[in-house]
């Protein structure tokens, strides 16, 4: 049911171009144009052999002495040429880069917002780091190849072909020389530039993992210092940064390798050329000055053939990139949204429904077998167990974090898989256990559960939940930075400002998955109290370790090993001596100090 | 050169140079092929020169070629280009090899200060740029390495040329003259007008990275509040402004590179013109004329290796800019000398500890923010003291200062009366453990998290895990202790990343032993046992534990509690609930609402 994120390694390099065409339609937008200037412009590349051989054929060696007049009038045409083309060359970059940049955008944009679809299982089997660098490296490989490479691909396959007409017309004789050095070329860059894609994929990987070890020192600092283990994540970071260094340099050479080869050829065909060439030229079928234009035309040839082999390695670089990101648009969403399809939860108290409702990680032992359960609308439920007993994951099937793997989930009578994701996320809340805070004021962050809300309507939240007090005493109240992930407040702290969040999205089903875990007991309690309040009359279900919460709740569910073992009122259960009794017990011994 | 870019060659030279201090042997190789390559180019257009004149031309002028002219043609061009290749081989390698061998020694480097700064200093840096410092940072600082020997080459190349030049026509050098200082000023208007855009790009790139990451970390609650569309506009509004940085960069580059193209070209053109001209003259052969033509436009295209050096410059200065920022970063805890060389359980004193926080005000001033003032504490060797109070009144920074992951801005803290900033390195981790509220795993085996390297035998790490009954779960796992946990411990729920991470703790014994509310992710009747099981086995241990529940507490031999980073009253749990009201108030909640909500039920009964 889950699906890790792959690569989209079975895309071939042409079929990962034409996806990611796709993908990003703005790439496509008036090519046709660009390509017709790019033409023009490549004519400008052919000026320089043509000017040698009229110089040479009607200038220098014209029957009669030198013309000084033929070869300046050559000249100042040739000149004019040269502008134009140029121009062109002016035109072809700038529309090339908007056009690939907005695509590039979109692109990035596109599976940005398909991670954030993707299910939080799916998410999980991906480390951040890497999942991170699919929307910024990846892509960002992809631009640098457009701006450097992807514009000189297109020229030098122009001049390629501009260079072998001219030839052509001069001696197809000697052309064909030219083209039959070249053509083993084209087999042997293949293989080359296999390899090459091949370590460069590598190089990839070594990047990914590598952030992955930096971002350790970075995010466990606290942990490492209070350990004193720097040395031996250095050692780990060493080591990731050595795999990526064997990785790089390997796919160096082996582009090296490609390039030389293309240089060896480019090489040997001038020299096959000039010998050719002379005798031809000695048997009268060519004139010197076609000779001597053939040798810039062969630098013209080899020169974009070579650049085109090494902008193909830097291509390979780019598809693998390429690759990544499609890899994660192509994920599918497992947990997906029904979109126009669905339909909408009308506003008011909802009823939850487990029908049967099994789950088991992908891979791994089932952790809820065959739940059947109602929760009336307006009832204040508190779900209990041991850690592992199945408690987060009930949590997170009525929210729709995951599926079941097999049975229904209910709300108000709907299977939630039919129900549209933004009617779903504003009626229903969850509140994990570590709320993530964002780098920016507290006002934001609370913000962030109904972005519409004003200052005044936060303020009156965190009343509403008798936080004013603690808000006043932070150093610049509802304006105080939380630092990033929030660190500049206690893990406490943090649920209180994820509580208040929640609380201001104003949801008809509030779940709480052990949200006050660090929040000390008076505190719970006032908040406690507060939510009774407000939540009367919706429906909320909290998961707790602290038994407190059940002692409110109008109904107990107590899970244990995947299945609800028993469900009633705090009094009734306690008085049967079974699992909850038990765990009351031994609660109320902690309470008392026992 | 132009004046204004003057600066950024010179400071990004002496970055360059910083560099190849690290790598300095590839690099000489690097430059040594390349020096080959420079001449053989050069000399490409002397020896096609030599074949047109000695060879070629009688030949044609004969009407036949002899097998002897042709070998001679093969010999000279053919030797010049073979030549040539091997030094290109040579250089490319080399400078790969000075690449990314300097980028991996400054990703050691940034790495090495991110290890060794205070965590005071990686709160204030947020986590996406500190990542983009160590990767994209590096590359962009040390990518120059890939055209620079190439460069240096060209050089080499140019003054072989207009040697060269010279040699066959003062007049048309005079044209060369004029043609490679064009193209130099055209590379550096464009590197000038480059600069500024490709910078701007380069920050945006990072804006761009920070944002993905905290998105994706923020995942679970973005989903849970169906608030991936704004995070998506949030991304979206950074992406546009790369692209259009980008777009801009495009647009220089599209105005430069014809110009930079045309020079040579329009070179070689008034080569023919002034040669031909100067052939009717008698003052040159036809074949100098197409010599020196070959040799701008063989010259021409290396000549603009010079470009993408400077082209590569500002992106240099840029990213040394953010790399040098984190390796010249102060602050780094010091240490002492002395040792806390004592067995058995600790005593830990804090005195009169003063503790702020830095933050940055809405408008981007720094500022401090008091969190602790004056306050003692003092932990007896081998007793348990419980620390006590509301969320947000100091406790965790208390316990960061017993453990010197912070120094107190004022006051002391001591271990067995050393003072923490005396103790030498290694002393403090080696005798004192924290275990934080936030659990931090890395991606590595169970043992791995356990051992953090340790050689310990099997038999103590499901000792340390059975303390923190986390055995029976690791049992389970597929490879048992071999089993990989994932990022930060991926796979692992809350409670058993918590249990993992008191397991490591009681794994290095240590003679004190902070727990900062370690086990809130756990159930009670977890949470008695590993108390039960911290007791048996830390007899030799000093305990100072931040909690609530009040099991823990009455563990305690002493109490301190806490408001406001202030201690209000320090005693026995009885003592403190006789006398101290907040705290009664604070230990009591759980109890006094059972209580109450009982009363009603009564009195609701009653009514009935």
């Amino acid at each position: 049911m889950s699906t890790a994120i792959g690569p989209a390694a079975h895309l071939g390099t042409v079929a990962t171009l034409r996806r990611g065409f796709r993908l990003s339609p703005e790439i496509r937008r008036g090519l046709g144009v660009t390509l017709v200037l790019a033409a023009v412009t490549t004519v400008g590349r052919i000026v320089v052999p043509l000017a040698v051989q009229q110089t040479t054929d009607r200038g220098l060696l014209a029957p009669g002495g030198p013309d000084v007049g033929v070869v300046w009038r050559t000249v100042a045409l040739a000149s004019a040429v040269v502008v134009v083309t140029g121009t062109c060359a002016y035109a072809v970059n700038v529309r090339l880069f908007r056009a690939s940049e907005s695509g590039l955008a979109t692109l990035r944009i596109k599976a940005f917002r398909h991670i954030h679809d993707l299910s939080v299982l799916t998410q999980s089997t991906e480390r951040r780091g890497s999942m991170v660098s699919r929307v910024t490296s990846d892509v960002d490989t992809i631009s640098q190849f457009v701006q450097s490479g992807g514009i000189a691909l297109v020229l030098s396959l122009g001049q390629i072909a501009v260079a072998t007409a001219l030839m052509l017309v001069y001696s197809p004789a000697l052309t064909a020389v030219v083209w039959l050095c070249f053509l083993p070329l084209l087999v042997v860059v293949r293989q080359f530039q296999k390899a090459v894609g091949r370590a460069y994929t590598s190089v990839r990987e070594r990047v990914g993992d590598m952030l992955a070890a930096i971002s350790e020192a970075v995010v466990g600092a606290s942990t490492i210092r209070a350990y004193g283990v720097e040395e031996r994540t250095a050692a780990r970071i060493d080591a990731a940064v050595e795999a990526h260094r064997k990785a790089a340099i390997g796919a160096q050479v082996r582009s090296v390798l490609a390039f030389s080869s293309g240089q060896l050829v480019a090489g040997l065909t001038l020299v096959v050329v000039l010998v050719v060439g002379t005798v031809l030229a000695a048997g009268g079928h060519l004139s010197l000055g076609e000779l001597l234009a053939f040798l810039f035309l062969v630098n013209l040839f080899t020169q974009p053939v070579q650049q085109a082999t090494e902008i193909l390695n830097e291509l390979q670089n780019a598809v693998a990139g390429w690759r990544r990101v499609i890899g994660v648009i192509d994920t599918p969403a497992d947990v997906a949204d029904p979109g126009e399809a669905g339909t909408d939860l009308p506003r008011g108290p909802i009823e939850v429904e487990f029908d049967r409702v099994s789950f088991a990680y992908p891979g791994g032992p089932t952790v809820l077998h065959d739940v059947s359960l109602t929760i009336a609308p307006r009832s204040r439920v508190a779900i209990v167990g041991e850690t592992g007993s199945g408690k987060s994951t009930l949590a997170r099937l009525l929210t729709r974090l995951m599926d079941p793997t097999s049975g229904v989930v209910r709300l108000d009578g709907a299977d939630l898989r039919r129900v549209r994701f933004s009617s779903l996320r504003e009626r229903v809340v969850l509140v994990p256990q570590e709320g993530f805070l964002f780098d920016a004021t507290l006002l934001e962050n609370v913000r962030f559960g109904r972005p519409s809300a004003s200052e005044a309507e936060v303020r009156l939240a965190l009343t509403e939940l008798g936080l004013e007090g603690w808000v006043d005493a932070l150093p610049r109240g509802l304006r105080t930075e939380v630092g990033q992930r929030g660190e500049s407040l206690s893990a406490g702290e943090r649920q209180l400002v994820a509580l208040a969040r929640a609380y201001l999205a104003d949801p008809d089903l509030l779940v709480l998955d052990e949200a006050t875990s660090a929040v000390d007991p008076s505190t719970e309690v006032r908040l406690q109290r507060a939510l009774d309040g407000l939540t009367r009359g919706r429906t909320s279900i909290a998961i707790a370790h602290r038994l407190s919460t059940a002692e409110a709740a109008d109904e107990v569910l107590v899970v244990d090993d995947g299945r609800v073992v028993e469900r009633g009122p705090h009094r009734d259960l306690v008085g049967q001596g079974g699992v909850y009794a038990a765990l009351h017990a031994s609660w109320s011994a902690q309470q008392r100090g026992g | 050169m132009s004046v204004a870019a003057a600066p950024t060659v010179r400071r990004s030279l002496r970055i360059v140079a910083t560099g190849v201090r690290r790598q300095p042997r590839w690099f000489a190789a690097a430059v040594a092929g390349s020096t080959v390559y420079g001449v053989m180019t050069a000399l490409t257009a002397w020896a096609i020169g030599k074949v047109t004149r000695e060879q070629v031309t009688p030949a044609v002028e004969a009407g036949h070629a002899t097998s002897g002219q042709l070998l001679a043609t093969a010999g000279w061009v053919g030797g010049v280009v073979l030549v040539n290749l091997v030094a290109v081989v040579v250089r490319r390698i080399a400078a790969g090899y000075t690449m990314y061998d300097v980028a991996a020694a400054y990703r050691r480097d940034v790495t090495r200060q991110y290890l060794r700064l205070p965590l005071a200093w990686h709160h204030r840096h947020p986590s996406g740029q500190l990542l983009s410092n160590a990767n994209a940072d590096v590359e962009a600082t040390w990518n120059v390495f890939a055209p620079l020997p190439m460069a240096l080459g060209v050089v080499v190349m140019l003054v072989a040329g207009i040697v060269q030049m010279v040699v066959v026509d003062p007049v048309l050098a005079l044209i060369g003259l004029g043609v490679f200082p064009a193209l130099f000023l055209a590379n550096a208007a464009f590197q000038r007008a480059m600069s500024p855009r490709a910078t701007r790009a380069q920050q945006l790139r990072a804006d761009v990275s920070e944002v993905a990451h905290e998105s994706v970390e923020a995942a679970l609650v973005v989903k849970a509040m169906g608030r991936e569309s704004e995070e998506t506009e949030r991304f979206a509004t950074v992406s546009h402004r790369l692209r259009d940085a980008n777009i801009a960069v495009g647009r220089t580059r599209g105005t430069f590179d014809p110009v930079i193209e045309a020079i040579p070209t329009l070179g070689t053109l008034a080569v023919l013109a002034v040669g031909t001209t100067r052939v009717a003259g008698g003052d040159l052969a036809p074949a100098q004329v197409v010599q020196i033509a070959y040799l701008i436009s063989v010259l021409a295209f290396p000549v603009r290796a010079l470009g993408w050096v400077l082209g590569e410059l500002p992106r240099t200065v840029v990213g040394w800019e953010r790399v040098d920022a984190v390796l010249r970063a102060q602050g780094e805890m010091r240490h002492g000398e002395e040792r806390l060389d004592g067995s058995g359980p600790s005593h830990a004193v804090l005195r009169d500890a003063h503790y702020s926080y830095d933050i940055t005000t809405e408008e981007g001033e720094e500022a401090r923010s008091r969190v602790v003032h004056g306050v003692t504490i003092d932990v007896p060797a081998g007793s348990t003291t419980a620390l006590v109070g509301p969320t947000g009144s100091g406790k965790s920074t208390l316990a960061n200062l017993v453990v010197r992951l912070v120094d107190p801005e004022r006051g002391d803290a001591t271990i067995d009366g050393v003072d923490l900033r005396r103790a030498a390195r290694g002393e403090v981790p080696g005798t004192a453990t924290l275990v934080p509220q936030q659990t931090f795993l890395f991606d590595d085996t169970v043992r791995g998290n356990v051992a953090l390297g340790a050689p310990l035998p099997d038999r103590e790490v499901w000792e340390a895990l059975a303390v923190a009954q986390a055995d029976s779960f690791v049992r389970q796992l597929e490879h048992g202790l071999e089993t990989r946990v994932g990022e930060r411990g991926a796979s692992l729920s809350g409670g058993q990343r918590q249990r993992i991470a008191l397991a490591r703790a009681v794994a290095r014994r240590p003679r004190l032993l902070v727990l900062d509310d370690a086990t809130s992710a756990v159930d009670p009747t977890v949470e008695q046992a590993i108390l039960a099981g911290l007791r048996q086995s830390s007899a030799g241990t000093t305990v100072l534990v931040v909690a609530y529940r009040m099991a823990t507490i009455t563990l305690a031999d002493q109490v301190v509690f806490i408001e406001h980073g202030r201690v209000v009253d320090h005693g026995t749990h009885a003592e403190l609930l006789g006398r101290c009201a907040g705290y009664e108030r604070l230990v009591t909640a759980y109890a006094r609402e059972a209580a109450e909500r009982a009363a009603v039920a009564g009195d609701e009964e009653l009514a009935r």
